[in-house]
Parts: structure tokens; sequence; C-alpha cells
């Protein structure tokens, strides 16, 4: 068994994508011996920005023979057929063999495949993998590259190792012949290294200065970099994603200290780290009282002569100009009030269909102000809420949003609070973004909660009113994550909002909107508006006169209708997702979801919760296990399954007015109709469940009223027993047509009783 | 002939001297600059018209590059509207290049045991030559030094072969070897005369007028009269004058979207403008040439 070694070397290959280049690399060369029914025993990849790396473990010096066997035609078949078999098998005649076949002779051909020598497999699988190599972006050099179908690599390939064992396996691709030379560091050791096999592969770049494993590279600089900043009386603020990428930029890592300026910590903090960290790579320490620190850690890429003095005192002026360039952008944008640069919002578009982002700023400002006012986020003041909304976008126009667009909203704050603007709008400016995504921080504080839930709710009600929704796994304005946010702002600050009220209040202005500017949907609201021969009319071109009201009808009836039960639908599943991490079970906020009628997600949650801990105990696990029993029987017996399901509790046997016919002739409660005799005698258990009812269905539907979940499923465990006893020893088929009847009106009153609180059927198990 | 880095920092103009010196010893054509006011060296025509078609183009140059925007009433120690770019342009791109690039830092003194030089991955476009390209930028120390670019696109056509072009910021590079914080400060020559007493005022002005002066109406006449002007020469087939143009054009949109009165959503459309022209010139360069091409390269196509 031997191992191989596959070196492609060229001029630096990108950071980012060399993590993914070792996993193509793996995946095309195990493909390419699949092909050959080889297999490596382990295959291992190493990246640097100069090279990528292959060493495959234990390949047999041949691959196995095979013998094909193909059957052809009968051996009294037409010469032609014969000979179009022949081809197929690239054999002569005599060469086949004749076998019965179902009493007919028939010719088979016998290909024997001899095994091949692995070398030669390698020397065409080389090839074909540098031809299919998936780099993001590739590129065309050299003298070849007069024609376009010149070979393509991430920059230009300068050199490839091809070792079986010891020997090179020879190929040439892209006009670079394989062998067993290579170089090592660029500055260190630019001589040509000749590299044995794969043993020594690694230990041998080594001694030329080339740290081959990212992995070692990468412990290098995390442990490097935190020992810098200890030297120095600071700690390192990790960052993993610097680690690997100054690794992939680096064959020899050597982190090292520096310091910049004190003056530039004047520039807020976020800013520093972000200019250091995306312009140069830097990372950036905290000092002792927690403070970032005016230092910064570069990764060199060499062992200094000088020890890294200049490339310190270098690094620091670059990392200077760029502080002062930061410094500048800082106090230019201070200078301008945010209410001014909000004008210059006017000028950018926020989406083709929906206006400016300064119309954006105006809805927004509404919706805050509105979800003041109305209390929904409670002790917001609305003044405050609408004064952040209209500000919360003015950073967009700053010149340091500008250069660094991960900080809008920091900057709104920080120049919000420069610019005396009260601490509420200038904080509600910096957070009003958040939560993004689940692990974010979720705002509380109550004019940026309004502003956060305003911003998110007009982009879903925009985005929702114009029929842009997410599809698959494209989301391109992010609404999955607008949604989730606005479920985390509510869940957490206990905000209780009336979704169809706010789309009634705000969401119709896009419908109306886009009854203008989109054609066909123009036409659909023409046509549910007036009828096909009025809008034949010759003069029908003053429709908006003749329908402004039905305009605006239209737009609230289908925010209010159509869009908000789409928006709901939404919010469901993506409060499913959400959820699952929270251990919340996709089935109970179904059958939540499917009583329909409630939009205020904050209950529907608290509902969700109650309903989890009910049935994991016993009593909810048994009456969950009761009403699909009753539920079967029900089914089974064709009972009007939409009249009961819909009909709240006092249907069945209380409710002989509403319910007439079949269940109007079964036995009553007694609490309303108590004169009226029943038709028959009841069973004892039968006569139990009633009670129990009669007791449990007004308990469960008061505490429902008054929101305490927890007291209606209590309710429902108080019918367990009878219902378990109800079916131990009552038939509900009894031959008696009055008592099935009255037996199975008590079962749908159990069913509808239970459907009070949940949907039942949409649970599992 | 190449001093060694032991002598003492070059001044700016000597440091144009080696380069031209070094580079013209690897067989480039060393030009002057374009008497045009252009935004990059890129624009230089030796580099755009030049890297259309197979003939091979090897040329070294100074490049005045104008940045409106980046003006800073020579307040800023690094930044100006005026700089100078030293432009390389090999044509195909040779496989040593990465070596011979280097071996110009070194020639103009800087030494690798010293300091850090990285290749960071940065791909070149410029949307208003319809060309791109992939690359590095060129790092001594953190600091960008060089753009150093393989083209694969010019004008929208594909680079055949492709040209390896390398743009030194000579500047930032003088101020790194000379060890100054302030581009001001750079020693241009050896008899006592500084970058700020040859640029320092005309920052100054320029920024001004950049800025706050330059006459709007009268800009958006020169860019509609440009424009025209470059239809004009494509009409009559003479890419040259079509491409000026359009070099033209570009530096008015800068010097218009320097003074602000450029919208957001208007901008696409400038550049979206300049750039046909661009392309129009270079598509009309293809077609003049493509008989000599064709005469002189039998198996070469533009597609």
């Amino acid at each position: 068994m031997t191992d191989f070694l596959l070196e492609l070397r060229s001029e630096e290959i990108p950071a980012r994508m060399q993590d993914k280049a070792r996993e193509d690399l793996a995946r095309l060369f195990a493909a390419e011996l699949d092909k050959a029914g080889l297999k490596a025993a382990e295959i291992v990849t190493y990246a640097t920005p100069r090279r990528l790396a292959l060493i495959a473990r234990d390949l047999p010096a041949q691959t196995q023979a095979v013998s094909e066997e193909l059957k052809g035609p009968p051996a009294d078949a037409p010469d032609a057929a014969v000979e179009g078999f022949l081809r197929k098998a690239g054999l002569t005649r005599d060469a086949l063999e004749t076998r019965e076949v179902k009493g007919r002779a028939t010719l088979f051909a016998v290909i024997d495949k001899p095994g091949r020598a692995t070398a030669e497999v390698l020397a065409e699988a080389i090839p074909a993998i540098i031809r299919a190599f998936p780099w993001p972006k590739s590129m065309r050099w050299g003298d070849a590259s007069i024609s376009t179908e010149s070979p393509r690599w991430v920059r230009p390939l300068q050199g490839i190792i091809a070792l079986f064992g010891d020997d090179v396996v020879p190929c040439a691709v892209a006009g670079v012949e394989s062998g067993a030379a290579t170089v090592g560091h660029r500055f260190h050791h630019p001589g040509v290294i000749t590299i044995g096999s794969a043993s020594d592969y690694v230990e041998k770049l080594r001694a030329c200065h080339v740290i081959v494993d990212q992995n070692e590279r990468r412990a290098t600089i995390a442990l490097g970099a935190k020992l810098a900043a200890n030297m120095a009386g600071l700690t390192l603020i990790e960052d993993e994603g610097l680690v690997s990428e100054n690794a992939g930029l680096t064959e020899w890592p050597v982190p090292l200290l520096g310091r910049f300026d004190e003056a530039f910590l004047d520039v807020p903090p976020e800013v520093i780290q972000l200019t250091a960290r995306v312009n140069q790579k830097y990372f950036v320490c905290r000092d002792a009282g927690g403070k970032l620190a005016n230092a910064f850690i570069c990764t060199a890429n060499i062992d200094a002569a000088d020890g890294g003095e200049r490339i310190v005192e270098g690094n620091r002026k670059v990392l200077a100009a760029r502080l002062s360039d930061a410094r500048f952008f800082y106090e230019t944008d201070l200078k301008v009030l945010l209410a001014d640069q909000a004008k210059k919002l006017e000028k950018i578009v926020f989406h083709e269909k929906l206006g400016t982002v300064a119309d954006k700023v105006d809805r927004v400002a509404k919706l805050a102000r509105w979800l003041a006012e109305e209390g929904i986020v409670k002790g917001a003041d609305p003044d405050l809420a609408e004064r952040a909304a209209r500000l919360a976008k003015a950073d967009l126009v700053t010149g340091m949003v500008g250069e660094f667009p991960e900080l809008q909203g920091l900057m709104g704050g920080y120049y919000a609070a420069a610019q005396g603007e009260a601490a509420q709008v200038a904080e509600a400016i910096r957070d009003h973004y958040k939560p993004v995504g689940q692990g974010d921080d979720v705002p509380t504080a109550p004019v940026t909660v309004a502003v956060s839930l305003a911003d998110k709710l007009d982009t879903l009600f925009s985005f929702f009113a114009w029929g842009l929704l997410p599809t698959g796994s494209k989301d391109p304005f992010a609404l999955r994550r607008a949604a989730l946010g606005v479920i985390q702002v509510l869940e957490r600050t206990g905000s209780r909002l009336p979704f169809k009220a706010a789309l009634e209040l705000h969401g119709w202005q896009a419908v109306y909107q886009r009854v203008f500017d989109d054609h066909a949907y123009q036409q659909d609201f023409l046509h549910h508006y007036f009828s096909s021969e009025q809008l034949e009319e010759e003069r029908f071109s003053d429709w908006f006169e003749r329908s402004e009201d039905g305009l605006w009808t239209f737009a609230r009836s289908e925010a209010g209708g159509r869009l908000s039960q789409i928006l709901l639908d939404f919010f469901a599943d993506r409060l499913k997702v959400q959820q699952r991490e929270a251990g919340v079970r996709h089935d109970l906020i179904d059958a939540v979801f499917a009583l329909g009628g409630e939009d205020d997600l904050v209950r529907l949650l608290a509902r969700v919760k109650a309903l989890q801990s009910f049935v994991g105990t016993e009593d909810g696990a048994n009456l969950l296990a009761g009403y699909k029993r009753a539920a079967n029987i029900l089914k089974k017996e064709g009972y009007d399954t939409s009249a009961t399901s819909v009909i709240p509790a006092q249907a069945g046997i209380h409710g002989a007015a509403s319910a007439g016919g079949e269940m109007g002739s079964g036995p009553r409660g007694n609490d309303d109709a108590v004169d009226e005799p029943t038709a028959y005698d009841p069973d004892l258990a039968e006569a139990a469940l009633v009670g129990a009812l009669d007791v449990a269905e007004p308990a469960a539907r008061e505490a429902i009223a008054r929101q305490d979940f927890e007291a209606a499923m209590a309710a429902l465990a108080s019918l367990r027993a009878p219902i378990d006893s109800f079916f131990d020893q009552v038939t509900v088929n009894d031959a008696d047509p009055d008592k099935r009847a009255g037996r199975l009106a008590l079962l749908a009153r159990v069913r509808a009783a239970v459907h009070g609180v949940a949907d039942f059927s949409r649970i599992e198990g | 002939m190449n001093a060694t880095s032991t002598d003492a920092p070059l001044s700016f103009q000597d440091m144009i001297l080696r380069l031209h010196s070094y580079w013209g010893a690897r067989g480039c054509a060393i030009l002057q600059p374009y008497d045009m006011r252009m935004g990059a060296g890129t624009f230089h025509p030796a580099t755009t018209l030049r890297a259309l078609g197979p003939d091979p183009w090897n040329a070294a140059f100074v490049q005045p590059s104008r940045r409106p925007t980046d003006g800073r009433y020579g307040e800023n120690p690094n930044r100006l509207q005026h700089y100078y770019q030293y432009q390389v342009i090999l044509k195909p791109s040779p496989p040593d290049l990465q070596e011979l690039y280097l071996g110009s830092l070194a020639a103009i003194g800087i030494d690798f045991t010293r300091h850090d030089i990285r290749f960071v991955e940065d791909d070149w476009e410029s949307p208003t030559l319809g060309a791109w390209g992939l690359g590095w930028e060129v790092w001594c120390d953190g600091m960008e030094v060089t753009q150093f670019t393989y083209f694969q696109q010019m004008g929208g056509f594909d680079c055949k072969p492709v040209a390896g072009e390398l743009t030194y910021g000579l500047e930032r590079l003088a101020m790194y070897i000379q060890n100054v914080d302030n581009v001001y400060d750079l020693r241009f020559n050896d008899a006592g005369v500084s970058y700020g007493d040859v640029f320092l005022e005309n920052e100054r002005q320029m920024s001004t007028w950049n800025f706050e002066v330059a006459d709007t109406d009268t800009l958006f006449d020169l860019f509609r009269k440009a424009a025209a002007e470059c239809e004009n020469c494509l009409a009559a087939k003479l890419p040259i004058p079509a491409y000026e143009q359009a070099i033209e054009a570009s530096h008015i949109f800068n010097l218009l979207n320097a003074r602000g009165v450029i919208s957001v959503a208007e901008r696409q459309a400038y550049i979206g403008r300049v750039r046909d022209l661009a392309k129009g010139a270079c598509t009309a360069y293809m077609e003049k040439n493509a008989e000599g091409w064709k005469a002189r390269f039998a198996n070469w196509s533009a597609a």
C-alpha cells in the first residue's frame, strides 16, 4: 500500500476560498478514485495562500481486474445484428462465447479488464480534477490565454507535485508539468525544494518556513495574539473569523502588537474595531477596565530580522491613516443635524415598488406613534417614538455609514446623542434594527420597541401587500428575519399587538398604492368593483373618481382580510421555527392557531405553552386519549363535525334551541333547562360526565376570557376521570336510538368543550 | 546599476526614475503621462485600448490621477484629489510576473527581511470601462502599495491574451520608503524641494474648485458635449478620439459627483452612459484592427 501526495502550487489563493477548496479537492479526488474502483484509507488536505495539497493514504499499486459480460443476439441472428454487437463489445466473432438462454443459443462477449497501475489512474485524475475544479471565480493567464479555451485556475498555476510513493506521477496541465519540486516561504526560503514522498512533505516545508497545516497556523495565530495582548497587560478580543482569515494570508504567521495614538479613542470604539478588522485584519484588545485599548495586533507573514519593529511601525501608520479618515467622517457627520440628513432620504429608493426611504420613514413614524398612543407598547411616549422613527434612517446618508454600512443605527445613535436628542430617542435609533437574528439582543426600552416593531411591520406589510413573499431559500428582503424580530420583541416585552388592526390602519396604504402602480392588480380591483359593462364604457378613464371610496374600502378589506391571513400564516410558520429551539411543539402551535380569531401572538404563545405543559401531564395525556376516542366515534358516525367544532361549548346537550333535530331530542343539562325531562334515564357515568361538563365548560370559558390558560387547562383536566369512566361503563352505540343520539351529543359536547381551548385534533400522539 | 537598500531612501523623483530604469530594462516602452484628466492609470489608452487584441504590449508610465471627491483641501496627510500612479502593463502576462514585481520593490529600496509583503485578494472591476480582472492588493506592512491585476475583460471583450497590470501608488510608496507621515513632507528631489512645495497649494485650490466653485451647469453641458462628440467620433470610425471623449465624460461625471448634484438614482444612469461610450470606443477599436490582427494571428478571434 502506497501514499500519494498532490500539491497544486499557485499564486496567492484568496483566504476566504481555501477551506472550500480543500473540501472540493478531497471530494473530486475521491470521485476519481472511485471511478477506477479505488479507495484511499484516508484523505488529508492542506491549504496555504500558495498551495493546495492532498495526501491519500494506502492506495494499492494496481486497480482490481474486472471481468464484464455482455449478452448479445441469438447465435442465428442476422449478420448485421451480430456485427453491431461486435462493434459494441470491441471483439471479433471468434472471441464470442455461445450459451443456451431459454433453450436458444445466444452469443456472449466476455471482456476482461485487467487491473491498471494506480499511477496511471492518478495521472489521468489530476488534469481532470484541475479542469473540473469549482472555484467561485477563476481566471486565464499567460501565453495560453490568447485562446479563451486556455486552462483556468483561481490564480496562475505554477507547479504540481504528484508523488505516488517516491515516484513522480507524470502529467501536464496548463503548461505545468508534474514533478517533485516546490518552493518554500516566499522570502525566507524562495529556492526550490525537492519532496521525497508524502511522508516528508509537511516537515520539509516546515523547515523552509511554511506551515502547511491550516489548523496549526490558526492555533499559532490565536495563541500568539493572546500572548501578545497579555504581555501588554491587555485582553485580546477574540475573533475566530480573523484567525482564519489571517491563517489564509500567511504561511509563517507571526502576530505582533502595536499601539495607536490614544487620541483616536474619541472615535466610537465600534468604528475603531471595524476599521481595524475589516480594512486591516487586525485584532483589538480591551484594557483592564474593559474598554477598548489603543492597541492592535497584526499578523505578519515573516520572522523579521529586526523582530518586527518596522513592520509594527508601518502598520501603525496605516491604521492611523484609517482612523484619521474615520475621525474625519465622524466629525463631518456630527456637524449635520440628523433631521437635515433625513431629508436626503427622499433621494434614496427603498424598493422600486415601495418608494423612497423617506416614504418608508414616514410610514414607520406614523406606525410607531400609533403603537405608543394605543398603549400597545407600554410606556412609550408617542412624541419620542415618532421623533426616533423620523431620525432612525438618517445615518444611512452619513459618511461613516457610507464607508461602513454595518454601522447603521449605531452611528445614528451616536450622532443623535451628540446633537442633543433625548436619550431614549438616541437609544431607539441605535437599536431599532435589533434583533437581527436569533442570538441578537432584543430591545426592551419602550421607545426603541415602538420603532423596532414599526420598522419591521412596515417592511412586512409593504412587501406582503405587493405579494413579494419569500420563496424557498430566497428571502431577498429578509422578511423572515423581520417577522422573527417582531415575534422576539413581542414575546420579550409582552406587548399585545392586534395584527389585524395594525394592518387595517397601516398596511392598507400599500395595497392602495399598488392599485395605481401595478396594472394587473388594478384590473383585479376594477373587476372587483365594477361590472364588465361599466369597464367597457368608452369614457371610463375617470375610474379613480368613480371608485375612490371603493378603492379605500377595497384596500382596507384586502389588508384586513386576505393579507392579514397570509401574514398570520407566515407568522405561525416563523413562530414554529423560532419556538422549536425553545422546545415548543409545532403541532401545539397549530392546535392553538387553528382556533382562528386570535391575532395576538403573546396570547397565542401563552396558550401554546400552557397547552404543552398540560399535555405533558398524565391528566393531559389521558384527556387527549379520551378526546381522540370521542372524536373518532363522532367521525365514524358521521356526526356533523363542522357544526360541532364551530358551535362553542353550549352546543350538544345544552343546545337544543340552536342545534335542533337529532340533538334536540337528547338529554339536557341542568343549568339553563332543568325543567325539561330527558328522554331516558342516563347511566351513572353518563350523568357524571354531564355534571363535570356543566362545571368545566363555563370554568374553561371564563378562564380563557381572562387569559388564564393554566386555569382553562385545569378545568379541562377535571373532565379526564368522568370521560374515562364514561368510556369504561357506557355503550355509545346503544340499541335505543334516543340513548345513542344522546350519547353522541354528549361526546360532541366534550369535543366542543375541548375545542374551546385548543384544536386537539391537530395534536400529534 | 541598481542601488541597494542600504543607500539613503530615494526621493520621489528618483523612485520614479528607478522604476523607469527597472521596467525599461525589462522590455517595457517607457511612456509619458497621457495629457488628459483621468481617474486612474487604467484609463490611459496604453492600458485600456492596448489590452484589447492579440498583439504583445509591454509599457510603463506615470499617470497623474484625479479623484475630485478625495480632495481634503491639503489638510489630510494621506488624501489627495491629484496624485500619481505608476502603471506597468505586460501582455501576455509573463509567468514570473510576481517575481518581476517584487524585484521592482527591491529596486526602490524595500528590504524583504524587515518588511511584510502580502498579496491580499482584491478583484478589480471598472463599471465605467466594462472591465474586470482578478488579482490582489499588495500590502507592505499592512499598507496597500500596489494593485496587481490579471485583466480578464476590457470594454466587454475577453482579453486574449490576458495582460498583467501593476498600479503602484507612488505617494504611498514614497511615504513608506522615506518614512514620513505626511505626504506633503515627502522629499520630491534631493535638492530641497518637498511634495508640499509642488502640490500643497494645488490641492487647496483644486479642492475648493472641485467641491464648491465648479459651475455645475457648465459641467452638465460639458458632459453632454463630450458624450455627443464621442458619438460623433464613433460614427466616423475613429476609436482613439472617441475613447478620449469617453475619458473626458468620465472625469466630468466625477466632478459633478464631487459637487453633490447627482442623485443616487441618476448616478447609475451616468455610469451606464460612460460605460456605453467606453465600450463603444473599445468595439470600434476592435473593428478597426480586426483585419490587421487576422493577417498576423491566423487563429485568433475576438469572441
